[in-house]
């Protein structure tokens, strides 16, 4: 029973953060400093996701040689910025992946 | 754009991620199992709570009796980025009804979030296409549900029996960076984006993903003082 609640506390918590400002729009006048900010939540937090998984290896940090997914990870960069296409992108990435893996 | 197209934009464009998320989908549901939580409210918790990472702590925290105090918190605190989220889709979905604010919310996630957002920046403020632009990240957000609900399933289910080490993971870093590099057109941008992966890498050692936050507010402010280009 206590794990039942537990989750209970824990999904409304979850659900609470993600509604906050949801909620909030249109109730308060956020200032301006806290708008400059938003535009810049998609590449912030998505860059930040992404980057540990390709400069990582199990925990370690490692910018060079024996790390396979950094260069993959370049490669979709580059394909990314060239041709702005997703599967293209993730299509490559992989690719770049194995092929590094086999050498 | 209807409904219906705008629904199947955003459920399209999270489909390359279910790539990356099934793996974790079933070994949060195998790491469930393993912390003596029951098949059922593993199940449960994929609804309920709905949050990868949490979920993920959770299932450890129980397993390693943590106090109750601490494991909320703890939850707390690995969702702190999805405020940002909810700060950056509110405007968007300002004009809807409750009913509508509250089930996006909840499904209000990392990839739900990521598939979205480029296409609601395209969308123009006071344009017809504006008041349809929620349908969107309903698709977005409803294709990651599913998926993540069925993967746990597999997780619960199947457990061990299923490969888990296909590399398919990956597929989430790929589809962030084929997110994320179209929009970089400023300098601004591009140093936001630097210094946030900067951070995050530094800092990937902290608890309850306190330094993914910290990476992601860092870069928000770098994008700001960035100063704008004089031509």
């Amino acid at each position: 029973m206590n794990l039942w609640w537990l989750m209970l506390v824990c999904g409304v918590i979850t659900f609470g953060i993600r509604y906050s400002f949801i909620a909030a729009e249109g109730h308060y006048q956020p200032p301006t400093w806290f708008r400059r900010l938003l535009p810049f939540v998609p590449i912030a937090a998505l860059t930040a996701i992404a980057a540990p998984e390709l400069a990582l290896v199990q925990g370690e940090i490692i910018l060079g040689g024996g790390n396979p997914r950094l260069w993959a990870g370049l490669v979709a960069i580059i394909v990314a910025a060239l041709w702005r296409n997703t599967l293209l992108t993730i299509g490559c990435g992989f690719l770049a992946l194995f092929a590094l893996q086999r050498i | 754009m209807r409904p219906a197209e705008s629904f199947v934009l955003g459920l399209r464009s999270v489909m390359p991620m279910l790539l990356g998320v099934a793996p974790f989908g079933v070994i949060y549901g195998v790491v469930a199992l393993q912390s003596g939580i029951p098949a059922l409210a593993a199940m449960a918790m994929s609804s309920i709570v709905f949050a990868g990472s949490a979920q993920f702590l959770l299932a450890q925290l129980v397993g390693a009796g943590a106090p109750l105090l601490l494991t909320v918190g703890a939850v707390g605190l690995v969702n702190l980025r999805h405020a940002l989220y909810s700060a950056s889709v509110a405007p968007v979905l300002a004009h809807l009804p409750r009913r509508w604010k509250i089930l996006l919310a909840y499904l209000l996630t990392d990839e739900a979030y990521a598939a979205a957002i480029p296409h609601l920046m395209a969308v123009k403020p006071d344009s017809p296409q504006a008041t349809q632009a929620h349908w969107i990240l309903f698709g977005s957000g409803f294709g990651l549900w599913a998926g993540w609900q069925l993967a746990t399933l597999a997780g619960v289910l199947l457990g061990a029996q299923l490969p888990s080490n296909l590399g398919l993971e990956f597929a989430l870093p790929l589809t962030f960076i084929a997110i994320v590099v179209p929009m970089i057109d400023s300098r601004a941008r591009l140093m936001a984006a630097l210094v946030a992966a900067a951070a995050a890498v530094v800092l990937a050692a902290m608890p309850y993903k306190l330094g993914l936050f910290i990476a992601v507010m860092a870069g928000l402010v770098a994008g700001v003082a960035m100063p704008r280009r004089v031509n």
